[in-house]
């Protein structure tokens, strides 16, 4: 593949979006970027990786913090920067890969090489799935994925302009429960392979 | 009394707003200073006089605006332009010097005079962050200090933390020692018509005794983080020139002298008769002309919205003080102490470092200004004293918690920027303790000196 293909992947807890974003990284050989970025921040930087993973998809707490021309004193706000920082220089480098989360689809939106795309799911078929994974009651489950989904929410409205799952700021959203992990990837690859024609015909 | 409800609405809205960030500082005190026009002038007083004294224009057009031969007197009421003026022309100045590599060379300089041994690097530029916080903003000194310890961690193998934070406080404190260090100083100098030199013979020598103890301090507490780090003297050698910093010869010799005589001016200026602003508009027209056809450039990096905020909250400020609160506010602080002038200062002192600890100190001392003026008045005290009290407490008590001041700010965010998280408890475990022994010590010396 010589051209740049970023995807950008959002998800619902319990939607099976961090598998499809695996998946698809797999399909189209490409490096995938999810928490594991915390790894190669620490280790390119010298840091303490428990810190890093402490402050991750955390939200900005804007009374206890303050913003002075541009710079935060929020630590959550830093280790965002950062990752916003390295999904940047990962894209400007020309590079293609897959990132998941990390307000990506706004970070990125620059690129027109980026395909971002929201997964989200049947509460009912999210709480099998989240029971299953991590052997939780139906009730616990439910709880877990409020909660994770809550977190991710205001992560992501804290620390971009874009609101979390609001399908206008995603080339595509998908209920991943009504076709299937299977199907959605399918129908997202044809989409992926859609948009990369467009853009080679708009190069040529 | 309804223009004295609004006024406080609009007061306390402003600050909520400010704290929460629901937008850019300046874009809420300008909000809040229409509204002030609007709702309690117009609305609630009907009075054209008081719009036309908090915008106070008029002053500009006086002589004693730019020459006040000696006798400071700029009005407390409404937009106080000296300091606005003033600030503008040193940061054109300050923009100029850091064109040039200015901050870049000395601290390397420095550095490299203490021959990139760890400990006195972190001696010698805690000295140097108050010496540089006396005359230039906290935001520029830390924003290069900052810069250059963590290129020098990086050489040198240690840790910065400890000397971001001590480089932070000894900013904030040396922001203290003068009239142009912090900007509520420069509104309490130029509200209460005090000069450079009263700042330096005042909260100057209160600085300096305190900053012994400070370096002390921050020596005891990091020593040992800070210990065993450092390189040879044969890898000293392959580190980077400090002329290497020096963008341009000749502009940093012109940088260098208009630094040199904005000093000697400010120093003299209870004696030559130039008012702060005549000073501001000279330092910072001569570094336009110098810097010739990058004028333009020096000019788009003025912070602007620092200077519309200003202007925002003196208006907002003034709608305390045409409405009268700020005199209830006195009369209150009067009757909680009794009349007793060792109770007062150590309200006002003690008020002032833990509202400054967590609200903007800007702000804070704009409103306290005509409180302690009123409570001067009312109560037979000097005035001076209690404004030497307010300023230390508001420039001091900032350093507590990692919002308290703007230099506190970009230490931290400088650290993280390159890796290194500065959490609120570690930041309050060093820097708590060192400000309540800084107003303490302040306290005192306030009270063995005056009373």
């Amino acid at each position: 593949m010589n051209q740049q293909l970023i995807i950008s992947l959002g998800r619902e807890f319990g939607s099976a979006g961090h598998e499809i974003a695996e998946r698809l990284a797999k399909l189209y050989a490409l490096p995938l970027y999810d928490h594991n970025l915390l790894d190669e921040l620490a280790a390119e930087r010298n840091m303490d990786f428990q810190v890093l993973k402490e402050f991750d998809e955390v939200k900005r707490n804007k009374l206890l913090t303050r913003t002075v021309n541009g710079m935060s004193s929020c630590p959550a706000q830093n280790v965002a920067s950062m990752q916003f920082d390295f999904l940047k220089k990962k894209a400007a480098a020309g590079e293609s890969f897959v990132a998941v989360g990390r307000c990506s689809e706004m970070v990125l939106r620059e690129y027109d090489c980026m395909v971002s795309i929201f997964i989200l799911g049947d509460m009912d078929k999210k709480i099998q799935r989240v029971q299953k994974l991590y052997n939780k009651s139906a009730r616990e489950a439910e709880r877990f994925i409020r909660m994770k989904d809550r977190k991710r929410k205001q992560y992501h409205n804290s620390h971009c302009d874009g609101k979390w799952g609001d399908s206008r700021n995603y080339d595509i959203s998908v209920n991943s429960s009504i076709l299937g992990i299977d199907e959605t990837i399918r129908i997202l690859s044809e989409f992926i392979n859609a948009k990369m024609k467009q853009m080679d015909r708009k190069t040529e | 009394m309804v223009a004295q409800v609004l006024a406080v609405v609009i007061f306390l809205s402003m600050f909520v707003l400010i704290i929460t960030e629901v937008c850019e500082r300046h874009v809420i005190t300008l909000g809040c200073g229409l509204l002030t026009l609007l709702l309690v002038f117009g609305l609630g007083m009907h009075s054209m006089d008081a719009v036309m004294e908090t915008l106070n224009l008029q002053s500009i057009f006086t002589p004693g605006f730019w020459y006040t031969a000696g006798e400071a007197a700029e009005s407390s009421s409404g937009i106080n332009w000296q300091t606005i003026i003033f600030i503008a022309g040193m940061m054109i100045m300050v923009e100029g010097m850091a064109n040039v590599g200015f901050f870049r060379w000395l601290c390397m300089r420095i550095a490299k005079l203490v021959k990139y041994r760890v400990i006195p690097i972190f001696i010698t530029f805690m000295v140097l962050s108050s010496v540089l916080a006396m005359f230039i903003d906290s935001i520029t000194v830390i924003l290069f200090l900052a810069a250059v310890t963590i290129e020098l961690s990086q050489l040198l193998k240690f840790n910065p933390v400890p000397m971001i934070l001590s480089e932070v406080f000894c900013a904030n404190l040396g922001g203290s020692a003068t009239m142009c260090g912090d900007p509520p100083n420069i509104i309490i100098g130029t509200s209460l018509g005090f000069t450079f030199a009263d700042f330096m013979k005042n909260t100057g020598v209160i600085v300096l005794t305190a900053l012994v103890f400070v370096v002390l301090y921050f020596y005891l507490v990091f020593r040992k983080e800070l210990q065993g780090s450092g390189v040879s003297a044969s890898e000293c050698e392959r580190f980077p020139d400090p002329s290497e910093a020096i963008t341009s010869r000749r502009g940093f010799f012109i940088s260098t002298m208009i630094f040199l005589c904005a000093v000697i001016l400010l120093v003299t200026h209870a004696q030559t008769g130039l008012s702060v602003s005549s000073i501001g508009v000279f330092v910072g027209g001569v570094t336009l002309l110098a810097a010739g056809r990058d004028a333009g450039k020096l000019l788009k990096k003025v912070d602007y919205k620092t200077l519309l905020f200003f202007i925002g909250l003196f208006v907002v400020v003034g709608g305390l003080e045409q409405t009268g609160i700020l005199r209830l506010l006195a009369g209150f602080i009067g009757r909680v102490s009794g009349g007793n002038i060792m109770l007062m200062i150590a309200i006002i002192i003690w008020v002032s470092a833990v509202a400054s600890a967590f609200i903007d100190n800007i702000p804070f001392a704009a409103t306290m200004i005509p409180v302690i003026s009123n409570l001067a008045a009312a109560q037979g005290i000097d005035l001076s004293i209690l404004a030497w009290a307010l300023a230390m407490g508001t420039d001091v008590g900032g350093s507590a918690t990692p919002i308290g001041a703007s230099a506190n700010v970009v230490g931290v965010a400088t650290a993280a920027r390159e890796g290194h998280i500065i959490k609120w408890g570690r930041y309050c475990r060093a820097m708590a303790p060192a400000t309540m022994m800084v107003v303490l010590i302040s306290m005192i010396l306030i009270y063995v000196r005056y009373l």
